[in-house]
């Protein structure tokens, strides 16, 4: 979770990613900054997000965003 | 037939009465049947080219969820290794993707074919004549209508059943009902399966308050397009057809941003309103946009249905596929770990902006417009950074002041960017355009200049009190629907509002010698 709010913090650093649960559905991050999330999310978890994964629920908060890199992780 | 054409009047008011007389589940077949009757007004011909997409897309549906279920229960069977899951899972999409392609393939196929061949050709010629050689004839086909507006709208739909986000639709009338909704086929919005499918199919119930509310939203969008829109057309004819240098340039760019405007949101009211009468619900396509503070700001309030189906079906897509992930690698060795990962980033954006304006026409006039925006929006984005740092430094730049000049130089980007669309082009665009900012294109204009284009002093002035009433209604609508207002006043009030309206429609609309009811601007996307 560490690593992904220092992902998180780079992007904007004025966002409290710990409590902020409405980061897409506010347009807190837009699709600029979703795919360059994505692109740093993939090098440091070694994961691949594709479209299909990119969804409200995965990106609204940091939490959820921990989650959908914890099912991608087990789904290898 | 056009929307604001009589027979399109009588039409509705048919179709209304039957609508609301027939059971609550006879109601989606009627539709249907309206929609078949609504196309073929446009030429039965063009019947043939919408059924193959609906037939493909439908079909296509059902095997990628087949495939789907099939998918899952080799998953369930028995024990299997993280391996073998891993496997299957593979094998399975390598074929949904095979299905998905097939489809795309086809109708992206017929509408490039229809869309695009004359420009493909034009392209193909200017190579053709660098090396000698005797340019081929374009072949032209009509255009069916609304074919950009129901070919992204179904491909939107397969897509999702493609990712698992929404099920295949089993009944072929239902989909066909989908894709082929009449009130959305002359200029979208471009509708998703899973917000549209929730009333179209099972509409809500209805009532006189359900009648009176859509038919208001109507009128407006008639007021919009009748009113304001037609009635500058005049004047922006005249100006593209020749009066078009210095102080002339500058009001078209001004009255054709308002007319534009005007236009597509009036005809989306028209659109939501007659939806919204027989208890269907269609997402709303505009946030006032020309209160956007910047570019960005502005795509997300413009079209939206159009914008977020770019972003969802292209860009996603685009900037995370494999192609994309291996330039990236390539990318972070030559220019390092954070320019590196912007390459692909920027260079998928450019793509969608290059689809984006040769959706909006088969020109290199929109191709250029599209990939303006692209080249606005990437240089906001590099300065970012900065820009936060000065807001840090100033902060009262985050004041109303400092809002009312971001409104404002983003609404003369925007009407700058608009001229794009008025010539056929670059050539023309370019010449209106500069012809701004020289002194000598401005000789002998004044004010009273613009009454040579067709409207008179009076429709000038009806215009802007329209106009201001257009913007005062949106504005409005940022604290809640302006109806919701409107049923709360007094039942007198309330119905001298309404007369007001629809007779300043009848009265003022722009009807008869010199003006053409013309049809809606986004309906020749």
């Amino acid at each position: 979770m560490e690593e992904l709010l220092e992902i998180l913090n780079e992007l904007h650093d004025d966002v409290d990613y710990e409590t902020e649960e409405h980061l897409i559905d506010n347009g807190i991050l837009d699709s600029l900054d979703i795919v360059t999330l994505i692109a740093q999310i993939s090098d440091r978890f070694d994961v691949t997000i594709t479209a299909k994964d990119i969804a409200p629920e995965n990106f609204n908060s940091a939490a959820a965003m921990a989650a959908l890199i914890r099912r991608l992780e087990e789904e290898g | 037939m056009l929307f604001t054409s009589y027979e399109f009047i009588g039409f509705i008011a048919v179709l209304l009465t039957v609508y609301y007389l027939v059971p609550r589940r006879a109601r989606p077949p009627l539709l249907l049947a309206a929609s078949c009757a609504f196309y073929a007004f446009s030429g039965w011909e063009n019947l043939l080219f919408i059924a193959c997409t609906v037939l493909s897309v439908w079909g296509g549906g059902l095997l990628l969820e087949k495939n789907l279920a099939r998918q899952k229960a080799r998953l369930c069977a028995g024990e299997l290794s993280a391996a073998d899951k891993k496997a299957i899972r593979d094998g399975e999409k390598k074929k949904r993707k095979g299905i998905l392609a097939a489809v795309l393939l086809l109708n992206l196929g017929i509408l490039a074919a229809v869309k695009y061949l004359g420009f493909l050709t034009e392209g193909l010629n200017g190579v053709l004549g660098l090396f000698g050689a005797a340019p081929l004839s374009a072949a032209s086909l009509i255009v069916p209508m609304g074919i950009s507006f129901y070919t992204f709208q179904s491909i939107g739909y397969l897509v999702d059943v493609f990712r698992g986000a929404v099920p295949a639709q089993r009944s072929l009338w239902k989909f066909a009902l989908f894709v082929s909704f009449f009130p959305q086929l002359v200029q979208g919005p471009i509708s998703r399966y899973g917000d549209l499918s929730r009333t179209l199919f099972e509409p809500l119930p209805l009532s006189y308050a359900v009648l009176r509310r859509g038919l208001v939203r109507v009128l407006w969008g008639y007021f919009k397009k009748l009113v304001i829109a037609d009635r500058l057309s005049v004047a922006v004819l005249a100006m593209t057809g020749g009066q078009d240098r210095g102080g002339f340039a500058l009001a078209l760019l001004f009255l054709y941003t308002i007319q534009l405007y005007a236009d597509f949101t009036g005809g989306i009211d028209v659109t939501i309103g007659l939806a919204e009468a027989m208890g269907v619900t269609v997402a709303e396509n505009f946030r006032r946009p020309y209160l956007a503070v910047s570019l960005k700001d502005y795509w997300r309030r413009w079209h939206i249905s159009m914008c977020t189906w770019f972003r969802d079906y292209l860009f996603y897509p685009v900037s995370t596929s494999r192609l994309m992930r291996s330039l990236t690698k390539g990318t972070k060795k030559v220019f390092g770990d954070k320019a590196g990962r912007k390459v692909p980033l920027y260079l998928s954006s450019f793509i969608v902006w290059g689809a984006t304006g040769l959706w909006h026409g088969a020109n290199w006039n929109f191709l250029v417009w599209g990939l303006s925006n692209w080249a606005i929006l990437m240089v906001s984005q590099e300065l970012e950074g900065a820009w936060g740092a000065f807001r840090k430094r100033f902060p009262k730049t985050g004041g109303k002041a400092w809002r009312a000049v971001a409104v404002g130089r983003t609404f003369l980007l925007v009407a700058a960017m608009n001229l794009f669309d008025c010539y056929p082009t670059l050539g023309g665009t370019f010449g209106a355009f500069f012809s701004i900012f020289d002194p000598r294109a401005w000789a002998g204009f004044s004010f009273s200049s613009l009454l040579s284009l067709g409207l008179t002093g009076a429709d000038f002035a009806l215009t802007g009190v329209a106009v201001v009433l257009m913007f005062a209604v949106s504005c409005a609508g940022a604290w809640g629907d302006v109806r919701d207002r409107l049923e709360k006043m007094p039942f007198a009030l309330r119905v001298v509002l309404l007369l007001l309206l629809f007779f300043a429609v009848l009265i003022f609309g722009a009807y008869g010698r010199g003006y053409d009811a013309g049809q809606f601007i986004y309906n020749r996307f």
